[in-house]
C-alpha cells in the first residue's frame, strides 16, 4: 500500500502480548486501542444531557392512567458522552472502509462517495412519499431509469422494486409464482430446492405456504439435473435456483433446468444474490428464469446495514408480470413515468397480488444503485463482473495447495473461492482459520457454508481488491492454512489482536444474555 | 433389544414396540456444541423419514428424521436445559424421543452397528 521507507527505520507497532502483561494502565485503555464500557454502565441515571423545561405537574386531562409507576432508569448522558460513547465503539469495529471483507455470498464491495453526494441531493434526499406527484416527477424518472438498466441487464419484461431486501424479493418473486398459479386454476404445494441454494430460499418457500423438498448436489457440487427431473409433476409450483451457486459455480445446464421446470408447468425462481459475478455478461432472461431478486446492496454498491438499508427488486418474466405487486413507477405511452397505485385504466396492476411494502421501495438505495450503474456504464458492469471472477480465480488457485478445494477441479469458479477444512491438523478447523484472520487485520470468510461441504469456507473478494490486496490476504490466509495444518496451539486462542479474546460461542447460545441487568 | 441405525445418523434402540431415538457419536461429532434441541410434541405421529425434531448447533440446524413411523410417547425433557447431552452422551442420556412403531418391519431397511461403523468409515 506505501512505498517502503528510504531509511529503513520505523517505529515498532502494535501490542506485543508479553507487554500487555507486563504494562496496566489506570483507565483500561491502551493508547489508541480504547476500552469502552456499556452505556448503561456510563450515565447515572436521573441525569439528562438536554435542557427540558420541568414536567408540569398535573398530567393531561385523561392520561393520569397512562402515568409511570416506577422511574425509566435511563441513562443520562451529555452529547459529548453519547458521541464519544459510540465513536469509540465503532472503533473496535470493522468495516469494508477500513479493509477486505472477504464475505462470501455477501458482496462487500467499496461503497462509492459519489453514490453517497447523488443520495443526498435534495430533490432525491428531502423528499417524502406523500408528498404531491407532480413534485417528485424528477424521482419517479430516477425510479424509472434504474428500471430500464436492470431490465436491460437481466433481459426480463418487469420489475417489482418495493421489496426491501433479499429475502423479501425472494418472498415476491414467490407470491408472483402464486398467483400466477392459483389464476389458472392449478395451486401447486411443492418447492423444489437444490442443496446448492441460499439458505433463505427453503425459508421463503415455507413462508410463501409451500412445502420445501431437496434436491441433492452432484459431486461436481452442481445441481442433480436427474434428480430433479425425476421429481418434477403436477404438484410441483417451482424450482428455486442459485446462478451461480453457493458452491461457487456456474450452473450449466441452467437452460435445459427451465426447460423442464416449464414443462412441467412450473415456475423457476433465482435466486440473484450472486449477480455481481454474471452482471453484463449474462442475462438471466435468456436462462429461462421467470423470477429474479438483485440486492441493490451487493451487486450495485449500496451499503449493507450502517449507511442504509437493503434493497430487492425483483424482474419477472412474462408469464408473472401481471401480478407484480403495487405500488408500481411505470412509463406511460408517451414515455413519462408515473406512480400507479391501483389498477389503472389500461389494467396495469389489475391481477396484481397485492403489496409488499407501504410505499414505492428504498429511494435512497435507488438513487445510490442508479449512480453505481451511470458512473459503471455498461461496459463497466461487464468488468465488475469479469475482475470479480478474476480475482476470485487468482484466490482459488493461489491457495489450493494449502488449503483443500472440493470443487477446484469442476473448472473455474465464479466469484467466491471455496475451501474445506480438510487437510487441517487434528482439533483444528474453520472456525480457528477465520478467528486467525481477524488477528491479520482481515474480516473473515463465511464459515460453514454451503453446508454441502464439510467446514466451508467461502471467499469473495469482490472486484474491488487490487491484485497487490489480494496478496497481503492471501499471504495471510495462506500463513494460517500452514500452522492450522502444523497445529499451532496459538491458533486455537485466535484472535489475540482484537478487543476482545475468542468468545465462547457454545455458552452464549445455550445460555444468552439479553438485559443488562445492574449488578446487586 | 437391538440398536439400529440410519444413513442420516439417528440410531433407534427398541425394546417391546417401543423404540428410543437419538443420534450417533459421530453425527453430534460432525455438528459441534448443541446449543438447542426443539423436540416433537407427544402424541404427534410420522411417517419414516419425517423430520421429527431439530438440533441447533454452533454450525447448523440440522433436521432429525423419524427412523420408522409411529407415534411420539415421550420426549427427553432434561435437554431443554441441557442440550449438551446430545454431546456428552450422545448413546444414552443425550437420547430425543421415544416412539410408538407402527410397523416394526421398517426396522429391516436400517443399518445395525457393524453395518453402520462400516458406513462411517467410508465418509
Amino acid at each position: 500500500m506505501n512505498a517502503p521507507n528510504p531509511s529503513g527505520w520505523r517505529p515498532s507497532i502494535g501490542i506485543d502480548s508479553s507487554e500487555e502483561i507486563a504494562v496496566k494502565t489506570a483507565s483500561g485503555d491502551r493508547g489508541l486501542a480504547l476500552e469502552e464500557s456499556l452505556i448503561f454502565e456510563l450515565g447515572a441515571t436521573g441525569k439528562c444531557g438536554v435542557d427540558f423545561d420541568p414536567p408540569s405537574a398535573e398530567p393531561l386531562p385523561g392520561l393520569a392512567k397512562f402515568l409511570r409507576a416506577a422511574p425509566l432508569d435511563l441513562p443520562g448522558l451529555t452529547e459529548p458522552e453519547t458521541v464519544r460513547h459510540y465513536t469509540r465503539l465503532s472503533r473496535q469495529n470493522y468495516a469494508i472502509d477500513l479493509g477486505p471483507f472477504p464475505l462470501g455470498s455477501c458482496t462487500m464491495k467499496h461503497n462509492p462517495r459519489l453514490n453517497e453526494k447523488v443520495a443526498r441531493m435534495p430533490g432525491f434526499g428531502d423528499i417524502h412519499p406523500l408528498q404531491p406527484r407532480r413534485t417528485v416527477s424528477g424521482a419517479y424518472e430516477a425510479i424509472a431509469q434504474l428500471a430500464d438498466w436492470l431490465l436491460a441487464l437481466t433481459g426480463m419484461a418487469s420489475i417489482a422494486l418495493s421489496p426491501k431486501a433479499g429475502a423479501h424479493g425472494e418472498l415476491c418473486g414467490l407470491l408472483c409464482i402464486r398467483a400466477a398459479l392459483e389464476a389458472r386454476g392449478d395451486p401447486r404445494e411443492v418447492v423444489l430446492v437444490p442443496e446448492s441454494a441460499h439458505g433463505t430460499n427453503p425459508a421463503t418457500a415455507a413462508f410463501a405456504g409451500y412445502r420445501v423438498e431437496n434436491i441433492p448436489a452432484t459431486p461436481e457440487g452442481r445441481v442433480d439435473l436427474a434428480a430433479l427431473k425425476a421429481r418434477l409433476g403436477p404438484d410441483v409450483a417451482g424450482v428455486m435456483i442459485t446462478n451461480p451457486n453457493t458452491c461457487g459455480l456456474f450452473e450449466p445446464d441452467m437452460k435445459i433446468i427451465s426447460q423442464v421446470v416449464h414443462e412441467a408447468g412450473g415456475f423457476v425462481y433465482c435466486d440473484g444474490a450472486n449477480f455481481n459475478a454474471i452482471v453484463g455478461r449474462v442475462r438471466p432472461g435468456d436462462l429461462g428464469i421467470d423470477a429474479m431478486h438483485i440486492n441493490l446492496h451487493k451487486t450495485f454498491s449500496t451499503p449493507h446495514g450502517g449507511g442504509g438499508p437493503g434493497s430487492g427488486p425483483v424482474v419477472l418474466s412474462v408469464a408473472l408480470a401481471p401480478f407484480a405487486p403495487l405500488p408500481m413507477v411505470r412509463r406511460d405511452a408517451t414515455g413519462v413515468a408515473r406512480l400507479i397505485e391501483e389498477s389503472d385504466a389500461t389494467g396495469t396492476g389489475h391481477d396484481s397480488f397485492g403489496r409488499m411494502a407501504a410505499f414505492h421501495g428504498q429511494m435512497g438505495m435507488f438513487t445510490r444503485a442508479l449512480t453505481y450503474i451511470l458512473s459503471h456504464g455498461a461496459d463497466g458492469l461487464r468488468q465488475v463482473a469479469e475482475d470479480a471472477v478474476l480475482n476470485a480465480n487468482y484466490v482459488l488457485r493461489s491457495l489450493e495447495d494449502v488449503l483443500d478445494a472440493p470443487f477446484a477441479a469442476s473448472g473455474p469458479c465464479m466469484h467466491e473461492a471455496l475451501f474445506s477444512d480438510f487437510g487441517l491438523a487434528e482439533g483444528f478447523s474453520t472456525i480457528d482459520i477465520a478467528k486467525g484472520l481477524i488477528d491479520e487485520g482481515f474480516h473473515p470468510m463465511t464459515v460453514y457454508f454451503p453446508l454441502v461441504v464439510h467446514g466451508a469456507m467461502l471467499v469473495e473478494p469482490t472486484e474491488t481488491e487490487s491484485k497487490a490486496g489480494l496478496d497481503r490476504f492471501i499471504a495471510s490466509l495462506r500463513s494460517l492454512a500452514e500452522r492450522g495444518r502444523a497445529g499451532d496451539e496459538a491458533l486455537k486462542s485466535a484472535p489475540h489482536f482484537a478487543p476482545r479474546r475468542r468468545l465462547d460461542e457454545t455458552q452464549a447460545a445455550r445460555k444468552p444474555v439479553l438485559v443488562w441487568k445492574a449488578e446487586g | 433389544m437391538s440398536r439400529y441405525f440410519t444413513k442420516e445418523h439417528e440410531w433407534i434402540e427398541v425394546a417391546g414396540d417401543i423404540g428410543t431415538v437419538g443420534i450417533s457419536d459421530y453425527a453430534q461429532g460432525q455438528l459441534g456444541d448443541i446449543t438447542f434441541v426443539e423436540l416433537p410434541a407427544v402424541g404427534a405421529e410420522f411417517k419414516q423419514g419425517d423430520a421429527a425434531a431439530v438440533v441447533d448447533s454452533v454450525k447448523a440446524a440440522s433436521d432429525i428424521y423419524v427412523p420408522v413411523a409411529g407415534s411420539i410417547t415421550e420426549i427427553n425433557a432434561a435437554l431443554e436445559d441441557q442440550p449438551e447431552l446430545v454431546n456428552t452422551a450422545p448413546d444414552a442420556g443425550g437420547w430425543l424421543f421415544r416412539v410408538k412403531l407402527a410397523d416394526a418391519g421398517e426396522l429391516s431397511g436400517l443399518m445395525d452397528e457393524t453395518a453402520y461403523k462400516a458406513y462411517v468409515a467410508e465418509l
